[in-house]
């Protein structure tokens, strides 16, 4: 597989996008930072740049697009399918800067069905696929697991340690904090179980059904075992894993909730959910179900630059004239090959072939 | 094949680390031999060692430069790494404590000044007790920083308290147990299931034997 710059892979989503029929969804800059401030567990990270308008509010360079969407979108019939390719502002995890992101997502909100789903998630497995890497889309359910940890006797308050815990596949502290919560030995083996799960459709559902069968929701278990037996069906076989351990936040997510890993890259590159709680908490009654791609964090691991800066740098003489140059020039290019043109050899610069030219047309 | 790269902590507990991942089933005779080399393989056992400073070792880890490490749960806590926490080794065993001069009487009315590594820990430690506190962030000699008036207390890594006592300190309250955890990458977890999986199980099992 060739991996492709980051100008390619936009292009390739935001052609992908497109064709199912998701319009491009462009916005301003700015938002009123009250929209992030009481939105801020939403957020990846809680710092956002903030300045004062003309008219004395408080604004906000958006460091998210999500919340801006579902703001400006209303509870309507039908589904709109929306996507975006967008610059947001975050602080960089290592060095504590402001950063540029571009970011490119979509989102479907509205009246959200079994397809609907289907759809955004075999999206997800081909956005993954346009980044020209061998990938993996890892699919969890935040519903089928609170089921478990309400079925655990587990509090609201206590769940957040336990997803957390669940999402490092931290058994040891689980066991540990389940213990001192006072749940049995056989309800922490289940929460354990699911958080250690992981591998292909094939190998993990049937323990999934096996597990989640009277604890969790049955039309909601079961629709989560068709979607994935969807997608399973589909091209996208050889990309998709179950892995419990994919959480995010509940306040916020509530059904499927994925995200993308593709070789050579550290971190993922793509995450997405279900999030009707968010759309609760901004009082829609709409569903919402999308996911984001990093394109940051593909960048960061893009291969390094090419062997040569250009293929042929020309030098050329004082005493050239325009039109000598310019055969030259495209005898040179004459297969697409690149080309510099300059009076002197620029330092630093690789090349593969070096040719002078003198006063003339003579080398 | 492709190499697990596995980061070990510099000092007694990456030798202790190693032992065990040697005994696990995946030895690796060049790490023994006296050489200036950095990395050291062994294709059979599918592993590719190095040793980091052991408050690296998250970091190699979370950026994929190694799949897999061991760090102390102090770390951890600190830096808040995204990785996997794969299992306790149960070695490296100590405690994050606080500490004062013995004669230390609190006094909850004013601010506490607090000199500690481990910033983010104290932070949030002292965040759900609801003290205010003043954080002097030291990177050593912590317990000087009492005896000569810097701060009111002390948070520290203490593991058999023979520094405190030599120094006439004590410790006040137990913040959190530590010892060393097994970590991995969470995209290396993906790519390299099989090989990373087998490393935790044969360690787990072997760790579960009597000893």
């Amino acid at each position: 597989m060739t991996n492709l710059s980051n100008e390619a892979v936009i292009s390739a989503l935001r052609s992908l996008y497109s064709r199912y029929g998701y319009s491009r969804y462009k916005m301003n800059k700015f938002e009123e930072y009250d929209l992030y401030a009481r939105n801020k567990d939403f957020l990846i990270s809680d710092s956002v740049i903030t300045f004062t308008d003309m008219d004395g509010k408080l604004m906000a360079l958006k460091p998210d697009v999500t919340l801006s969407i579902v703001k400006n979108t209303r509870d309507e019939p039908g589904i709109r399918k929306l996507y975006y390719n967008e610059n947001v502002y975050r602080v960089s995890k290592g060095s504590r800067c402001f950063k540029e992101i571009m970011q490119v997502g979509l989102e479907a909100i509205g009246e959200i069905d079994e397809y609907c789903i289907y759809e955004v998630l075999k999206l997800a497995a081909e956005s993954l696929t346009c980044t020209g890497r061998s990938c993996i889309l890892e699919i969890s359910h935040l519903g089928l697991l609170s089921s478990a940890i309400r079925h655990a006797g587990i509090h609201q308050e206590e769940q957040k340690q336990i997803i957390r815990c669940i999402g490092e596949k931290n058994l040891h502290e689980l066991q540990g904090i389940c213990q001192e919560l006072g749940v049995s030995q056989e309800n922490i083996d289940l929460l354990r179980r699911l958080a250690s799960l992981y591998g292909t459709p094939e190998e993990v559902l049937p323990m999934v059904k096996a597990l989640l069968t009277g604890i969790a929701d049955k039309e909601e278990l079961a629709r989560f075992l068709r979607i994935v037996d969807a997608l399973n069906a589909g091209k996208y076989q050889e990309l998709i894993r179950i892995d419990f351990s994919a959480v995010s936040d509940p306040q916020y997510y509530n059904g499927f909730v994925f995200k993308g890993f593709a070789q050579g890259v550290p971190a993922a590159m793509l995450s997405g959910g279900q999030y009707d709680s968010m759309m609760r908490t901004m009082k829609r009654q709409s569903g919402a179900v999308g996911f984001a791609v990093y394109l940051d964090i593909l960048e960061q691991y893009s291969p390094s630059r090419a062997e040569y800066d250009v293929d042929t740098l020309l030098v050329y003489d004082e005493g050239c004239t325009i039109a000598e140059i310019e055969a030259r020039a495209k005898q040179l290019t004459g297969s697409g090959e690149s080309i510099l043109l300059q009076r002197q050899i620029p330092p630093g610069i690789r090349y593969r072939q070096l040719v002078t030219m003198k006063k003339g047309g003579a080398e | 094949m492709e190499l697990l790269n596995v980061a070990l902590p510099k000092g007694r507990l990456g030798e202790k680390v190693l032992a065990i991942f040697e005994q696990a089933g995946f030895p690796c005779p060049s790490i023994h031999e006296t050489s200036r080399k950095l990395i050291f393989e062994n294709e059979a056992a599918q592993v590719r060692y190095f040793w980091v400073k052991p408050s690296d070792v998250a970091i190699y880890v979370e950026r994929g430069a190694a799949d897999i490490g061991v760090a102390g749960k102090d770390i951890l806590l600190e830096y808040q790494p995204d990785i996997y926490e794969l299992l306790d080794l149960g070695i490296g065993k100590c405690k994050m404590a606080v500490a004062a001069k013995k004669d230390f009487r609190d006094d909850p009315g004013r601010t506490l000044r607090v000199a500690t590594k481990f910033s983010n820990i104290v932070q949030s430690y002292y965040l759900s007790k609801g003290r205010d506190i003043d954080i002097i962030h030291l990177n050593g000699s912590i317990e000087l920083a009492p005896i000569l008036g810097l701060s009111d207390v002390i948070v520290d890594i203490v593991e058999t308290g023979a520094t405190l006592r030599e120094n006439n300190l004590t410790v006040l309250e137990d913040v959190v147990p530590i010892s060393a955890r097994l970590i991995a990458n969470k995209a290396s977890y993906k790519f390299k299931n099989t090989v990373i999986d087998n490393i935790v199980r044969c360690t787990a099992a072997l760790l579960e034997e009597p000893k």
